[in-house]
């Protein structure tokens, strides 16, 4: 006869004074760090608020609104540059265009990322082939749109199209390199190690200068480049160098009994990969590639150095205007463009964990 | 596999890779002097210089910060020099500085403490998340020149300034009879190890622990200081004093550099913190365990099982974060510190217009030292990898 | 002629794994529809024999013909030999991104471009065979050991194979799971489909095999029917074996 289970005796559950003991003063020395810790938020969270919140203007068009903060925020810089923020100087009247574009990347991210919505396969296959064509018609032009040239490209919109673009780039080319590193022909193992360790051993800032002053040289004369792409294919080939290694790791992780069972079935090389070893290694490099875009997305920024008006040359330039000369608006244009950051790259590296957890549980057999 | 005849030989699956290597091979070349040649034609047709001349032709330009003498006769040779220094100098400095911060958030993380545990864990998803170029704006441009004018500094025991043109500290000078001193530091310093390495010898073979840390500052202070106070102390600071509308005398340290350092420090120290805490949490459980049964104490297990396993998993992402912190440096150029970059690739190529070799130099000088700590790391992995069947 | 072909011709082969001399000299032939079960000790090179049948372990020395078709460096060559046989590997080896089913039909529709449809029937076909019709649309890792395994099984059958190889299927499988696995064997045996197995289970080899292959140090130290082979062995080295192994 098996024994009846009974309920525990009397626990403590802890009360929020318990509580407080145990994790803040449990000791001296607990106590003390506590008490540094409570220094630290004090002494930055305080004035953080009183800066944003407090003294800060809220309404106004010039600088005659902030001027009277003069310990505050300048808000209205923000507001009333906004369209500028968004779309750098690209024409007011075509900007629905960009508007669209923003409109069908966040459906079909929404649609991939958030779980239990079907068909997220061919959705996937749709954002990565057709929606980048979409898109180029839409913000370039042609097709019966009025052309809009790139120089007048800015803002967020010029930070996404260039880490779009460098990951949609980088993502076959990284897949080809890794397979490349991993192959047993010397010609193209060596190959792929050089060009990998080529861009993952210099700066992107070189990389960038390079592409700014030397492509034009390695050209045929009478072809010129768009000062945009030849950016945007810098970033491509820098990114796919990481790429590659994010593909690698996931490559070396799947046995090599599953190889071996698409070779014994007749599969070649890349039937193989194409249906039995790259869907299971990207999907395990899944977290690590999002990683690769947060990255990506931050290092954007240094295209302001070589004379883009991403969003932080954007932010710059606007606060070298005489309409907004303030000692805030530079602080205040930067808080802005940091927020705007981290709000991206935050829900991004929160969203490569949720993926994380995911791919543990999948593998729990 | 076994060479059968009635093959044709191009028809084996040796001739075919063969084959197809070839011919990548033959393709990225061809593609290689396509454009080369294009660049040639290009530059002769715009009449920009070739060669690596240049780099005898005076340069002519300032630059504020320079570790070896320069001045308006100096070469773009000396120039390049001058660049790799300082952009070494950030670096180094930055990997010290950021290991420290690094590894105290990331065990703060692991605290009993909660808000201690929190605050590490904001700090690193705030840094980690907001691009570095605008951090190293916040710092230079928020915080270090918002700093008040030299003649309102704040200062720290007469000898130490801050202000908005930099830190102002005491500026050593060695006098006759300094490398006498030195000399009897290193000496010192040597004896120090042996007697390390003598007293782990012991321990191994009698139980008894000398008291190492004692002997070692005896050793190497009680010496240094008599040998100074021979020979009259031979080392003297020149002080910062105000004069004018600023600061004579002492040693300077630029907002550009501190800036540059300060952002690049807290930027890495946000990753290191990570691989940190990965690298400690990675210690399987029963690790900590198996030494409390064994009767080890606290310290102990952490020093004698859990740290060393723990560097194994720490150092690979360690190294990696040092390199991107000194490629990172090369960002100097947008608060206009003369690092490599800055310097070079950025004045020097605007002036004499030689893209092609000074971004190939740059590139080389950034890849070496990238390779280097590839196959230094490499090597060290190897070493230290666990044995296994 | 055709008619008396035989399934497996291996005629001197020798391998070298580095300057390890692995498989010595083996000589060894098939008939069509022969069962034939290899033992021996760990690193005996049993395993690395049955993997040099279907090209995935290369050779240097000697001629392996499958069907009538030799292993050679030809391009395209090991391909087709390897549609004909079909590998059952010890730790499985299920693609687990894909469902049973679509394991089963992958090669079918890709090496030998069949439709879907079809390949889709066919497979079911099998996965009836191997007793497990009402697990073709879940995922490996939804499956246990012996389950995993019958797929694995009806995958390899489904190209409809001439030759089944088979490298210790049931060593990586719990104790109450090795029953239906060999039952399954068992039962294909029983349809006429040519086998080479490597295994410890002493028990299908005294049911199945026509001939039992001692290997030792990489060569043949002994062929016999299973009835001369456990009681009446001829070299001292199967002696040692079978009284360590036979409990």
């Amino acid at each position: 006869m098996a024994t009846p289970s009974r309920k525990p005796p009397h626990v403590v559950l802890p009360g929020p004074v318990q509580w407080l003991h145990e994790n803040l003063f449990s000791s001296w020395g607990n106590g003390a760090l506590t008490i540094l810790a409570a220094l630290v938020i004090w002494w930055t969270v305080v004035p953080l608020f009183q800066w944003a919140i407090v003294d800060a203007a809220w309404t106004g068009t010039d600088r005659e609104a902030c001027l009277p903060h003069e310990h505050g925020a300048c808000w209205p810089f923000i507001t009333e540059r906004f369209g500028q923020i968004l779309y750098g100087f690209y024409d007011m009247a075509e900007r629905w265009r960009v508007d669209i574009a923003f409109v069908m990347l966040a459906a079909g991210l929404v649609w991939l990322t958030v779980p239990g919505l079907p068909a997220k396969r061919p959705v996937g296959a749709l954002m990565l082939l057709a929606y980048p064509v979409v898109a180029f018609v839409l913000l370039v032009g042609g097709f019966g749109l009025e052309p809009v040239p790139t120089e007048r490209w800015g803002g967020l919109l010029m930070t996404l199209v260039v880490a779009i673009a460098g990951i949609v780039a980088s993502l076959p080319l990284g897949i080809v390199l890794a397979l490349g590193r991993r192959s047993e022909l010397p010609v193209v193992k060596t190959l792929s190690v050089v060009f990998i360790e080529f861009w993952r051993g210099v700066p992107l800032i070189t990389v960038l200068f390079m592409a700014a002053n030397m492509l034009p040289l390695f050209l045929p004369d009478g072809l010129s480049v768009n000062k945009l792409l030849s950016a945007l294919i810098a970033v491509a080939l820098f990114s796919s160098a990481y790429m590659a290694e994010v593909v690698r790791g996931g490559l070396q992780a799947i046995p090599k009994g599953q190889y071996e069972a698409a070779q014994a079935m007749g599969l070649g090389y890349w039937q193989a990969m194409a249906f039995v070893i790259l869907p299971q290694a990207l999907r395990l490099s899944l977290p690590n590639i999002v990683g690769n875009f947060i990255g990506l997305l931050k290092d954007t920024s240094l295209v302001s150095i070589i004379g883009f008006f991403d969003l932080l040359g954007i932010v710059q330039s606007g606060t070298a205007n005489a309409d907004w000369s303030t000692p805030n608006t530079a602080y205040t244009g930067y808080a802005f463009a940091g927020a705007l950051f981290w709000v991206m790259c935050f829900g991004m590296s929160r969203y490569a964990k949720h993926l994380e957890g995911v791919l543990k549980a999948g593998e729990r057999r | 596999m076994a060479v059968s005849s009635g093959i044709p030989w191009w028809r084996t699956r040796r001739m075919r890779d063969v084959l197809f290597q070839t011919a990548l091979l033959a393709g990225v070349v061809l593609l290689i002097a396509a454009m080369a040649n294009n660049a040639v034609e290009t530059m002769q047709r715009q009449k920009i210089a070739s060669g690596f001349a240049f780099l005898d032709h005076t340069a002519g330009f300032d630059i504020v910060q320079t570790l070896v003498t320069y001045n308006e006769t100096s070469t773009y040779g000396r120039v390049l020099l001058i660049g790799v220094l300082n952009t070494l100098l950030v670096a180094a400095i930055g990997i010290v500085i950021t290991t420290v911060i690094g590894f105290a958030i990331g065990i703060g993380q692991l605290s009993k403490n909660w808000l201690i545990a929190r605050l590490c864990r904001v700090y690193v998803e705030t840094l980690r998340n907001v691009p570095l170029l605008l951090q190293i704006f916040f710092w230079y441009f928020a915080v270090l020149r918002a700093l008040p004018g030299p003649r309102e500094s704040w200062g720290a025991f007469d000898a130490v300034f801050l202000n908005n043109r930099g830190l102002y500290l005491p500026g050593p000078e060695a006098q006759a009879g300094f490398g006498v001193v030195v000399a009897v530091f290193v000496a010192g310093a040597i004896a120090a190890v042996v007697v390390a390495i003598r007293a782990r010898a012991i321990r191994e073979a009698t139980g008894r622990t000398l008291p190492v840390g004692a002997i070692a500052t005896a050793l190497i202070i009680v010496p240094t200081l008599v040998v100074s106070a021979i020979a009259g102390f031979p080392l003297h600071f020149s002080m910062p004093a105000l004069s004018g509308f600023n600061f004579a005398g002492g040693i300077v340290v630029l907002p550009e550099f501190m800036a540059l350092v300060v952002a690049l420090s807290t930027y890495t120290a946000s990753y290191i913190a990570e691989a940190v805490r990965a690298g400690v949490e990675g210690v399987a459980k029963g690790q900590t365990e198996a030494a409390s049964a064994l009767g080890l104490s606290r310290g102990q297990m952490l020093r004698l099982v859990v740290v060393p396993q723990a560097m194994r998993q720490i150092i690979p992402p360690l190294t990696s974060q040092y390199l991107n912190l000194t490629k990172n440096s090369s960002l100097a150029v947008a608060i206009a510190y003369p690092d490599l970059v800055s310097v070079f690739a950025g004045t020097s190529l605007s002036q004499t217009g030689q893209a092609v070799e000074i971004i190939a130099i740059t590139m080389v000088v950034y890849l070496t030292l990238s390779l280097t700590t590839s196959v230094v790391m490499n090597w060290y992995n190897a070493r230290i990898a666990l044995t296994e069947r | 002629m055709s008619g008396a072909q035989n399934a497996v011709d291996i005629i001197g082969l020798n391998k070298w794994f580095k300057a390890f001399h692995v498989l010595k000299d083996i000589n060894l032939s098939v008939a069509r529809g022969e069962r034939l079960v290899i033992c021996g000790p760990s690193g005996s090179g049993k395993s690395t024999l049955i993997r040099c049948i279907n090209g995935l372990e290369p050779h240097q020395e000697g001629k392996i013909v499958v069907e009538g078709a030799a292993l050679t460096e030809e391009v395209g060559q090991v391909e087709a030999v390897r549609a004909n046989v079909g590998m059952v590997f010890q730790q499985f080896n299920l693609f687990p991104h894909l469902t049973a089913l679509e394991n089963c039909t992958l090669a079918p529709m890709w090496v030998k471009k069949m439709p879907k449809a079809a390949a889709e029937k066919l497979a079911m076909q099998y996965l009836d065979r191997v007793h497990i019709p009402d697990q073709a649309n879940k995922y490996p890792g939804q499956l246990s050991g012996g389950q995993q395994q019958r797929v694995a099984i009806a995958r390899a059958l489904t190209m409809e194979p001439r030759i089944m190889l088979f490298d210790e299927p049931t060593s990586a499988l719990d104790p109450e799971m090795i029953k239906e696995v060999l039952e399954t064997m068992v039962e294909l045996a029983e349809t006429g489909m040519t086998m080479l197995c490597v295994t410890h289970e002493m028990g299908f080899a005294r049911t199945v095999a026509n001939r039992v292959v001692f290997m030792d140090h990489g060569e043949i130290v002994e062929i016999a029917p299973p009835q001369e082979f456990f009681s009446n062995p001829k070299s001292e080295r199967t002696k040692e074996f079978l009284s360590q192994i036979i409990r």
